[in-house]
């Protein structure tokens, strides 16, 4: 098989991953998007893998390692780990928020009109809005 | 014990005192009595038997070197002769007095811990300007006195009048100091040591002949002019003397008791006990003789006119202690330690009597002012025992005889008398000193009269009656007015303890100067019952608000409202005084002190404020648009940068992403070589 068609195909898993992530509103759905991306990656890898594999065996026909697919196992593993403290993170963020919007989680944003110090100390007199429903909610 | 260790308690117990004092003061407020009066009293005894011990024969010294301090050593050194003794016995006598009395003077009032002990650190201070042979130690005495008396002057700080005069006595008393430590400094420079011995021996060897043998090998005084002027200065500044007197009538803001020990007895005392234990130094200059002559002279007359035209009793007595103080110099200009020290003595007793008198006055009147007190009658017989003390602690002032004061006057003006007829003294100094003394022998019983009369004999509604004075303030009167009263018959004894010719009173001087006292008393009496007529006519008078209060609160409240009620701090417009018909048209002028503060104001203060209020607008309006100008570009570029921070992960991840491309671009168009 040619290596244009595997990598065709992670490119466009990662386009679609790009396009989830900068696009989906629902925190889960842009976790998944992420895993696309890094499932591109895994196919490229593994093609990769194959694809010089192939081509180095006339030179050296004993060379069976395979690093790149030992690494894309690696990957795997990682992003089973990553997806599940993300999933863990967007659970508690819904239980306290009530929304897992992306779109509504802008606590670090800086206030609008807020040009000099004095800003600063009115901001830290007003407690923030989230952490008061954190409280309710823990309550 | 020694006599050296009993002269090293007598500063050292009232030092302990004080700082206990301060210690306990809060935690422990039963103690602060004991605390204040005990060590002062036990170091009046020690005093006392430490001048018994040295009798006026040869000084005792004692010194010890803590450490080596570079060139010139400074040594703890002990230098106690009849003078100093006799001077010790004053101060503590007076200080003793002075805390017994603030016990009941003081008695409710809320910082009267901190107040007994800064007044036992200021005796202590005293004390130790008193027994001390060598002059850096003297300077911290010096220095130390300075302190408390800003502390003690502001006693009531809450009044603007009490915190504007205690920074003026610092400031005023601190100019005179710094001339005064650049003194001491070429002094010792010359004479080799800081003790006042050798210093008096390098005065003698001033005036030694260039082929005595010795010659190189002493140490000599270069230039005792320079010397005496510097020094000058700083006892100027202390002493109340023109032109730095101008603290000493503002300083009456103070409490009473605090008036009578330190601008009676003590710390104005401490320039005029300067110059008497190194007159050697000051007469190796005619110079600063002759300076010394005329600052006497001004200070002398210009107080007593200015004394004559107050309407507050304190600061009557304020001037006339610059008046009197004017006469010790004057002694000292004349060449005679004895007189000055005699006149030391029987002022520091008649003195600190009229201050405390002068406090149970305020507090029976309710006021300070002398147009308030001639408009109540019967104030003698609220008060007979500051009403007979006082009459006897004037009668001194006015040195009438037999009183303390006439015989330590006329020894001053026997003095100056000659000095003047050529037998030992400048001439030019002693005619100078002898005919303003004169003068204000005049016009020193012209105010005392005025005083007597004004508050004793005034005639409209009854004084108000707040039952008796506390005993501990009565006995206080009794105690000093023996002193007032007796302390003259010891001119027969006294020179042996100065070490001076005779201070009996000389047959001319006196009859004059009597003569002229009783001349001054009498027209003033004259125009008192002339001028009196008009009192009805303009009602003038303002009470304490708080006539029960302690009399500390009620001298407070009078001196607070001394310049509202009458428009003026010294003066009131008052037509029945005796003294705006005596003075005419110099009584405006001398109740503002002849406009001395007015010309500070304008040549010093003025242009200090200028100065500083040029170096604000520097600081604000220059140096800190630079400040200004640096934050103010970063701030904008903050402002344009935190408008990026939306929040929203999605827009940084686009901006992310978007570098990431330009980026690639850019690597793959730079390898490709395009």
């Amino acid at each position: 098989m040619h290596l244009a068609y595997p990598v065709v195909l992670s490119a466009l898993l990662f386009c679609t991953g790009v396009y989830g992530v900068l696009a989906r509103r629902n925190a889960i759905l842009v976790l998944m998007s992420v895993e696309l991306m890094l499932n591109a990656v895994n196919l490229n890898l593994v093609a990769f893998d194959a694809w010089l594999s192939r081509a180095a065996q006339a030179a050296f026909p004993h060379d069976g390692l395979h690093s790149g697919q030992a690494l894309t196992l690696f990957t795997i593993a990682i992003a089973a780990a990553e997806i599940g403290i993300g999933l863990a993170i967007v659970l508690a963020v819904y239980r306290n928020r009530g929304t897992a919007d992306v779109d509504r989680l802008r606590d670090t944003a800086e206030d609008r009109g807020g040009s000099d110090g004095t800003d600063a100390t009115a901001r830290a007199g007003v407690p923030a809005p989230g952490s008061g429903e954190k409280a309710e909610a823990s309550a | 014990m020694s006599t050296i260790t009993l002269a090293v308690l007598v500063p050292l117990l009232p030092f302990l005192g004080a700082v206990a004092g301060l210690l306990l003061g809060r935690t422990a407020p039963g103690f602060v009595r004991p605390l204040a009066v005990l060590p002062v009293v036990a170091s009046l005894a020690l005093a006392a038997l430490v001048a018994a011990r040295q009798g006026g024969g040869d000084p005792i010294d004692a010194a010890t070197e803590l450490t080596p301090t570079g060139s010139v050593p400074i040594e703890l050194a002990l230098h106690v002769d009849g003078f100093a003794a006799l001077t010790a016995l004053l101060v503590t006598l007076v200080s003793a007095c002075v805390q017994i009395y603030s016990t009941g003077y003081l008695r409710h009032d809320a910082r009267y811990a901190s107040y007994a002990a800064l007044v036992s650190l200021f005796t202590a201070a005293m004390l130790l300007v008193v027994y001390t042979g060598d002059l850096m130690v003297l300077l911290v005495g010096w220095e130390v006195m300075g302190i408390c008396s800003y502390f003690l002057v502001g006693h009531y700080w809450e009044t603007p009048e009490a915190r504007a005069a205690s920074i003026k006595a610092f400031l005023v008393t601190k100019a005179g100091d710094v001339p005064f430590l650049i003194g001491l400094f070429v002094l010792a420079a010359d004479a080799g040591s800081f003790r006042i011995t050798e210093i008096l021996e390098a005065v003698r060897n001033t005036a030694l002949d260039p082929s005595t043998p010795t010659f190189a090998a002493v140490e000599r005084i270069d230039n005792p002019t320079l010397i005496a002027l510097l020094l000058l200065a700083g006892v100027a500044g202390k002493s109340a003397q023109f032109p730095l007197h101008t603290w000493l009538p503002d300083a009456m803001a103070g409490p009473t008791p605090v008036s009578a020990l330190i601008h009676a007895a003590t710390m104005v005392a401490a320039g005029v006990y300067f110059v008497a234990r190194l007159l050697p130094l000051f007469q190796a200059s005619a110079a600063a003789m002759l300076v010394l002559a005329v600052m006497a002279a001004v200070t002398m007359i210009g107080s007593a006119l200015a004394a004559l035209a107050q309407d507050d009793v304190k600061r009557v007595l304020a001037w006339s202690t610059i008046g009197q103080l004017g006469y010790m110099t004057g002694a000292l200009a004349a060449g005679d330690r004895s007189a000055a020290a005699f006149h030391l003595l029987t002022h520091g007793a008649f003195k600190a009597l009229l201050f405390l008198t002068a406090g149970v006055l305020i507090h029976a009147a309710g006021t300070n002012s002398l147009a308030a007190m001639s408009r109540m009658s019967g104030l003698r017989t609220r008060v007979p025992d500051a009403y007979w003390t006082m009459t006897v602690a004037l009668l001194a002032l006015a040195a009438i005889p037999p009183f303390s004061g006439f015989f330590s006057k006329e020894a001053v003006l026997v003095a100056a008398e000659h000095a003047a007829t050529g037998e030992g003294g400048p001439v030019a100094a002693g005619w100078i000193v002898l005919a303003a003394g004169l003068l204000t022998a005049l016009l020193t019983a012209a105010y005392a009269t005025r005083l007597w009369l004004r508050a004793f004999r005034g005639r409209g509604t009854d004084a108000p009656d707040h039952g008796r004075q506390p005993v501990a303030m009565n006995a206080v009167l009794w105690v000093l007015a023996v002193p007032s009263l007796a302390l003259g018959a010891a001119f027969g004894v006294l020179p042996d303890w100065f070490g001076g010719g005779s201070l009996a009173p000389g047959w001319a001087t006196s009859l004059l100067a009597t003569g002229i006292a009783l001349v001054g008393g009498i027209v003033t009496y004259g125009t008192w019952r002339h001028t009196t007529a008009f009192a009805a006519g303009t009602p003038l008078g303002a009470v304490a608000a708080h006539p029960d209060a302690d009399p500390g609160q009620v001298e407070a409240e009078a001196i607070a409202s001394h310049a509202p009620a009458y428009g003026d701090l010294a003066d009131a417009p008052d037509p029945s005084d005796p003294g705006r018909l005596l003075l005419g048209p110099l009584h405006r002028h001398a109740a503002e002190g002849f406009h001395l503060d007015a010309l500070y104001r304008a040549a010093f203060v003025r242009p200090v404020t200028a100065a500083a209020s040029l170096v604000r607008f520097l600081d604000r309006e220059v140096v800190e648009t630079y400040v200004r100008g640096a934050a103010a570009a970063p701030r904008l570029l903050g402002a344009a940068v935190r408008r990026a921070q939306t929040g929203n992960l999605q827009t940084y991840v686009s901006a992310l992403l978007a570098g990431t491309v330009v980026l690639t671009v850019a690597v793959v168009l730079a390898v490709s070589g395009a």
